[in-house]
């Protein structure tokens, strides 16, 4: 049984992000960048499934510019077998890249798609589930607990009133929250082997796809600076201080 | 407890990826592609990228590069800014200075035909020169010991992941490699961990005068309005440390570059001997100053950094290579202080090294030998005859202080080319300058306005600094008592001061005094492992791809 895990390069967590002065986007140049936290969990989870026998093959995929295959090298070194790499210079859009994922799906024969919840650069937490409407395939997102038996994956999802646990049958689409997995240290000798696996590249219009323009980013500002605290004195100063806020 | 470990062969291998590290990996690998004949070259770096750990002020002689890719340009290094502007200034109190007059500055300090450049993106282009060349870089894996075999040095042993805090194994325990190689190049920058060892296990500095250092503070600004001359060079000494005295030294910079940005920074001599004295609020309040408000005022900062140099230059130079390797740029201490600069040094001298070793490992030899040909070559190039020109500069300023050792550089560099038939040395060492508590003047420095001048905590936010939070504490001290019981009474801890994002603290008084180690803020700058006055704190590295990631520093 073959997986699919989708790894997006993404500003570091580590960077203190800064929007350009002209508002038009983050500062990405020369900013450290690595592969995005979920999807790394992501992957973690499908060479724990392929450790326990579930699945056989794992292929990780990007998109992206030609640094992208700096996270391709990651998730080789990490364990997947084969490496894709869609390359597209200009802006991605989850559309774009769901339809890209679903074309890759079909073509490799695939019976689960593995994806990060979500890109912590734009948040978007849109891609997987597009992806499991364009292919009808059912889907569990937000997996804390993946195990799987025979065709059925038994998913336990972390939602807002708490765990839910759902039975899907594969093939699926799972997206993969903070808590579903520590990802491993990556093994020099990983690294090092995982540099002479070739790449497999291929464009958008080798895969059929045509971008989407679904969404148009008009300006990117910076949070607002905290106002400074004021300090209080006693705890009745503090109660009428909440109350003239109207908090208490 | 053994550990199994796995083993890996290379031909060289080499610890750090700055500009000496690389510029001795891409001379090795030029030379291999001349000769058509392989050397196989590993770099580790302990950043979680090249570049993450570098800082720099700077401003970029490109002699070096210019001989290493004669092509540069065509090649997109980002050597983008041309110095259009040079001035020099003695403050001499918190709202005077005199800029001095072009013919009185020292030749050295004339910066035409250089850049101002970043050199963690001067390194991340030459990581991708280097790769492209055929060597192995490996970012995120710090060089953890050092493999002696027999009086050989044999290679370097990568630290283990996951450690907990009390050396227990995670279950996510990963052991370090061995990385063993017929030549082993430490490029680990000032102070290395492995350098230090090596400097006493084969005595390379008998003989040389004691290795002075300094503590380098800098911000990125993005300008202000209408402020911005890209290309102009301001550097300057005096206030707020000493105009007249010799015992508090130190020389700002303030660059314009590209991208609307201004680079601001401190370097204050770690020979300073006010136990009062704290490096990060001089930097702070220095920018109060006209000569410096005036280009930041209304501006915003963007990061922040900090980083030892090694500077005590000619008269200081250990031995450089000892059996299976050698030291190479800073971690040596080839950094030309009368220029204020050891990037174009460094990469000189990993060249020459990358040079020597191919020579050899071509020539068939077979590696562990102490290879004379490096120090030989060092001898007969221009990196040699620059810092002995220049083997004065820092010592003068030492002895005669920032003004007059000013003055005393003048006269040996602009009418004595620096050959000037008199060598002063400095013989204390940086660790033994400070004075008592009760001998020293206690400083009140000014509460941050936020707009110029910040505190620790904000400022290490900046650096994006991050360890992994369980793993040991990689500050170690060799006596556990001796913050409380000795430096405390004596120097009143001066730890809680040098150290420029907050690692030391003191908590608590009297009895209750304890000493804290905040080591998931040290952005790896080793000034602690330098001016400890009891010599009591040693810096090794941490869990890989832990410390600050860096942005254009």
């Amino acid at each position: 049984m073959k997986a699919i895990v989708s790894v997006k390069r993404v500003v570091d967590y580590n960077v203190r992000i800064q929007v350009k002065p002209d508002g038009s986007g983050v500062v990405t140049d020369g900013v450290k960048h690595s592969m995005n936290p979920f999807d790394e969990i992501a992957m973690e989870e499908a060479v724990r499934l392929k450790e326990k026998g579930k699945i056989t093959e794992i292929i990780a995929v990007t998109m992206g510019g030609a640094k992208n295959e700096e996270t391709l090298r990651t998730a080789l070194a990490f364990g997947a077998t084969k490496a894709i790499h869609i390359k597209e210079e200009g802006e991605i859009q989850p559309l774009t890249a769901a339809r890209a994922f679903a074309a890759v799906f079909k073509k490799e024969g695939a019976s689960l798609f593995i994806a990060g919840k979500q890109a912590i650069d734009d948040d978007a937490n849109q891609t997987g589930q597009m992806l499991a409407a364009l292919l009808d395939l059912p889907q569990a997102t937000f997996a804390g607990k993946v195990s799987i038996e025979g065709n059925v994956a038994t998913v336990v999802r972390e939602v807002d009133a708490g765990l839910e646990t759902l039975e899907i049958d594969l093939p699926a689409v799972i997206t993969a929250d903070l808590r579903l997995n520590e990802p491993r240290y990556l093994k020099l000798p990983d690294i090092m082997k995982a540099k002479r696996i070739p790449i497999e590249a291929v464009t958008l219009a080798d895969l059929g796809v045509t971008a989407a323009a679904a969404v148009k980013v008009i300006k990117t500002t910076p949070p607002p600076s905290r106002s400074k605290g004021v300090m209080v004195k006693t705890v009745d100063e503090l109660v009428a201080a909440l109350k003239a806020k109207g908090l208490a | 407890m053994s550990i199994e470990r796995d083993v890996m062969e290379y031909d060289v291998v080499i610890v750090g990826g700055g500009p000496s590290g690389l510029g001795a990996a891409i001379r090795l690998k030029q030379k291999a592609a001349e000769a058509g004949k392989e050397i196989s070259v590993c770099l580790v770096e302990k950043g979680s990228e090249v570049g993450a750990h570098i800082l720099s002020g700077a401003v970029y002689e490109p002699r070096a590069l210019n001989e290493l890719f004669p092509n540069w340009k065509e090649l997109g290094a980002p050597l983008k800014t041309a110095v259009q502007r040079d001035e020099l200034h003695m403050l001499t109190s918190e709202t005077a200075g005199i800029k001095l007059p072009n013919l009185f500055v020292p030749k050295t300090m004339h910066n035409e035909g250089n850049y101002i450049i970043s050199l963690g993106n001067l390194c991340r282009w030459l990581e991708e020169q280097a790769v492209a060349a055929g060597v192995e870089i490996y970012p995120g894996f710090a060089a953890q010991e050092v493999l002696i075999e027999e009086g050989v040095v044999k290679g370097i042993q990568v630290g283990d992941m996951g450690i907990d805090r009390d050396g227990s194994h995670k279950p996510d325990f990963a052991p370090g490699i061995e990385l063993r190689a017929k030549y082993t190049l430490f490029a680990e920058g000032c102070r290395g961990h492995l350098g230090k060892r090596l400097l006493k296990q084969f005595k390379l500095d008998e003989g040389a005068d004691p290795q002075h250092y300094g503590i380098g503070i800098k911000e990125i600004w993005e300008a202000p309005a209408g402020k911005h001359q890209p290309g102009l060079v301001v550097h300057g000494a005096g206030w707020p440390l000493d105009v007249m005295g010799t015992g508090n030294t130190g020389g700002w910079f303030l660059y314009h570059t590209d991208n609307n940005q201004i680079l601001v920074g401190l370097i204050v001599d770690l020979s300073y001997s006010n136990a009062y004295l704290s490096p990060f609020d001089e930097f702070q309040r220095l920018k109060h100053h006209p000569v410096l408000k005036q280009y930041l005022e209304g501006g915003k900062r963007l990061s922040y950094g900090a980083r030892a140099i090694t500077k005590g230059g000619f008269n200081s130079l250990p031995k450089m290579v000892f059996p299976g390797g050698a030291l190479i740029g800073c971690d040596l201490g080839t950094m030309n202080f009368s220029k204020i600069k050891g990037s174009h040094t460094a990469m000189k001298s990993g060249m020459i090294a990358g040079e020597a070793y191919a020579d050899a490992l071509q020539g068939g030899n077979a590696g562990g030998d102490a290879l004379q040909a490096f120090p030989e070559a060092f001898k007969s190039s221009w990196l040699h005859d620059e810092l002995y020109r220049s083997r004065n500069f820092g010592p003068a300023i030492h002895k005669f202080g920032a003004l007059f050792g000013g003055i005393f550089n003048y006269i040996d560099q602009n009418w004595f080319g620096g050959k000037i038939p008199v060598t002063l040395h400095d013989t204390t060492p940086d660790y033994a300058t400070l004075k008592l508590a009760k001998d020293s003047t206690r400083i009140v420095y000014p509460k941050p306005d936020n707009k110029l001048s910040f505190d620790k905590a904000s400022s290490v936010f900046m650096s994006s600094t991050n360890h992994e939070e369980h793993q040991p504490v990689h500050l170690k001290l060799t006596d556990a008592s001796i913050p409380i019981t000795r430096n405390l009474p004596l120097y009143a801890e001066p730890a809680q001061r040098y150290c420029p994002v907050g690692v030391y603290e003191v908590l608590g008084e009297g009895a209750n005094a304890r000493f804290q180690i905040n080591a998931q803020n040290c952005v790896h700058c080793k000034t602690c492992d330098i001016k400890d006055p009891s010599q009591n704190i040693t810096w090794v590295a941490p869990e890989g791809s832990g410390g600050p990631n860096y942005a254009g520093m």
